[in-house]
């Protein structure tokens, strides 16, 4: 266990060393911080989608046109224009977005060139609105009172099974747990492939391999470059939290932020070991750096695919059949399952499985990546075929 | 006396046979020259020995005892195929060698020191090892294969690349190894090396040991050669001697072959009667002639070499 300890100690501290490592790290934890104060800003508080003016006439309209708005989502200001005129050249300038004119029983609005389509739902609404309280005032009833009963009606609803409402912050924090899991995988992967490739094209493997095991410089290397990557992923993730709650850009409790790095860190740890025994392996058929490529490309098209079905479909579907299904397959698991879990409502038993698959394939994993790994790493030259590192040497 | 025993080890490689029945021994304290020509099983030999490489049958030894994993970690490997991390500092990747075969920081840091100081590098333990020349590196890598104080020396190639001033050091540093009671085993081309500083020396053909004993054993082998400079020999003049042919004549000086038991003191009576004999000396053949002699008969003939085999 010495053995892979001191293999693991030189891996942290070549890395540590190495430039690359330093500033990539450094720049994700600034584009993680860049996109939480960014958020904040565009996306800041008191900031209404549309600007609409109104006139002296108009202006018994302002408060029933924030109302319908915001029945349907919007958020609409109302800024009082002295007169008409005033009001056109501000529409003019692009600083109204309409002019509510005419006499304000009826809806008759002054756009610059279109009317925008969610504004103009709003003024649908308010239209409507208005027409119905001149019909109320007609027949003698208060319009006050016929929308207040009209608000207070409410469909009783009771689910069988209750749905989750998605969180529009949880889900841009499961994007993000995805993309850092994602680059996470890619890049350490990377590592240990390549470090792999380094000892076997240095011949240096050779000289190791006399004094310790073959699996004691596997596993070293794979825990080595795995708290390597595992400090990576803490200090972006957890700068990325920390600057969205100190922003204010997150305002999710801290519990469920909290939760949702301490999934990620665990499923880092399971997709890592999983990927870097596969890398390790595959690597180990290969002799030099260019030919690393060819033999990680068709398992980091399982990272890669898992990642972009779940950027992909998630936000437009959180619940979605396929990626549910998808999350709970070991392969899938690393990459999906963080997205799902930074969103919510995954239900347990589906976190269950997933994390027992891992337990499940890890140590499948590592008899396999060992065996092939024994068997390949000392033939140099042509790259090995599987089933002949598979058969030992 | 301890001993490595290589015992009947056999490997092939798909159908081509790397090793067959290879068996020899170096003993505690002596330096074992391995010779043979390209691909006739020395690198295969070794990496068997380090357990880099898993033999297909036979055994190998150490005191008497099959080469376990802690056997190993106390050997010190120079494998042929030259590595080292070309990323990595000097003195670090000594400790870190010295370390993975089981030795504490603080001795495995004293034992960088002593064998940089020794080697010549000690001025480069800070630097990294791509940074250095190839004959630095050699000098390094054989650092690599002493730091961790090993109590069996196997050297592939040890002398390949060395300047003269560092062959001398290689060599001093392999006969004190050996003075330490040490088996020290290596392969080289340079047979002149190999005949000035081992004590036993093993040819290998075909992957199987065809010749193995002291250089004194080796050359004494075979049929007896003789040269004579008789200046007013007539050609031919020891044409009727009985045992005897006549291998070479140039200008006065006649070489000639004696099959065993023939009498040598015949052979002056006859050069004498001649006249004036300047010269008469047995010639053993050099490590170079025998090397030759025993790499080029033909391999198919597998029972010829089995009957040389010592």
């Amino acid at each position: 266990m010495s053995s892979v300890w001191l293999v693991a100690q030189r891996e942290i501290l070549a890395r540590a060393r190495s430039k690359a490592y330093v500033i990539s790290t450094v720049v994700l934890v600034v584009i993680v911080v860049a996109v939480a104060i960014l958020t904040k800003l565009i996306g800041g508080s008191g900031h209404s989608d549309f600007t609409v003016g109104v006139t002296g006439q108009t202006s018994s309209l302002s408060a029933p046109l924030s109302a319908s708005a915001k029945s349907i989502g919007q958020s609409v200001a109302t800024n009082t224009v002295p007169d008409e005129a005033t009001g056109r050249d501000e529409v003019k300038s692009g600083k109204l977005d309409a002019l509510l004119v005419g006499d304000g029983r009826t809806v008759q609005v002054v756009v610059k060139k279109d009317l925008d389509t969610k504004l103009g739902n709003a003024l649908h609404v308010l239209a409507g609105q208005v027409a119905f309280n001149q019909k109320i005032e007609s027949l003698g009833g208060d319009p006050a009172d016929v929308n207040a009963a009209v608000a207070g009606a409410a469909v009783t609803v009771t689910s069988i099974q209750r749905p989750h409402t998605y969180n529009t912050q949880q889900l841009v924090l499961g994007i993000i747990a995805g993309i850092l899991i994602y680059l996470s995988l890619l890049l350490s992967g990377q590592m240990v492939a390549q470090g792999v490739v380094e000892e076997k094209s240095s011949r240096v493997v050779e000289l190791l391999l006399s004094a310790i095991r073959p699996w004691q410089l596997m596993a070293g290397k794979v825990v080595g470059l795995g708290i390597v990557g595992f400090v990576q992923m803490v200090l972006v993730g957890g700068a990325g939290i920390t600057a969205g709650l100190l922003t204010g850009a997150l305002t999710i409790p801290t519990s469920a932020a909290l939760s949702t790095v301490i999934w990620l860190v665990v499923w880092y740890l399971l997709g890592f070991v999983a990927y870097a025994l596969t890398f390790a392996a595959a690597a180990a058929t290969v002799s030099r750096q260019e030919d690393v490529g060819g033999v990680v490309t068709p398992i980091l098209m399982l990272v890669i695919a898992g990642y972009v079905l779940g950027v992909s479909i998630l936000p437009g579907d959180p619940s979605s059949g396929l990626i549910e299904t998808l999350s709970m397959l070991p392969m899938f698991a690393p990459t999906l399952m963080p997205m799902r879990v930074a969103m919510g409502g995954v239900p347990v038993w589906q976190l269950v499985v997933a994390v027992g698959g891992m337990v499940v394939v890890i140590p499948l994993l590592v008899l396999l990546s060992a065996r092939i790994y024994r068997n390949a790493v000392l033939r140099s030259g042509a790259r090995v075929k599987l089933r002949d590192a598979w058969r030992a040497a | 006396m301890r001993r490595l025993e290589i015992d009947g080890v056999s490997k092939r490689y798909g159908d081509v046979i790397a090793l067959a029945d290879m068996s020899f021994d170096v003993r505690a304290g002596e330096i074992f020259g391995f010779v043979g020509s390209n691909g006739a099983g020395k690198t295969t030999t070794m990496r068997i020995v380090l357990g880099v490489l898993a033999a297909d049958a036979g055994q190998v030894r150490w005191d008497g005892s099959p080469v376990t994993t802690e056997t190993r970690r106390n050997i010190g490997y120079m494998p042929e195929e030259r590595g080292l991390y070309p990323r990595m500092r000097v003195g670090e990747q000594l400790v870190y060698l010295a370390r993975l075969h089981g030795m504490s920081a603080t001795a495995a840091n004293a034992a960088m020191r002593e064998w940089t100081d020794r080697l010549g590098v000690a001025a480069r333990r800070g630097d990294e090892v791509q940074k250095l020349s190839l004959g630095n590196q050699q000098r390094v890598q054989l650092a690599a294969a002493l730091v961790h104080d090993p109590a069996i020396l196997v050297l592939d190639e040890p002398f390949s690349g060395l300047d003269p001033v560092a062959v001398d050091v290689m060599s001093q540093v392999l006969r004190d190894k050996a003075a330490q009671g040490v088996p020290v085993m290596f392969s080289s081309h340079q047979l002149d090396l190999v005949e000035r500083i081992c004590d036993r020396i093993g040819i290998v053909r075909a992957g199987s040991m065809v010749a193995n004993g002291t250089v004194d054993e080796l050359r004494s082998g075979g049929d007896e050669r003789l040269v004579v400079d008789a200046p007013e020999a007539q050609p031919g003049w020891a044409d009727h001697l009985d045992g005897v042919r006549v291998v070479s004549q140039e200008g006065s000086r006649t070489s000639l072959e004696l099959t065993a038991g023939t009498d040598d003191q015949a052979v002056l009576r006859s050069a004498l009667a001649t006249g004036p004999v300047h010269e008469f000396a047995r010639q053993r053949p050099s490590l170079t002639e025998l090397f030759r002699h025993i790499v080029t008969v033909p391999v198919d003939d597998t029972t010829d070499s089995n009957g040389e085999k010592s």
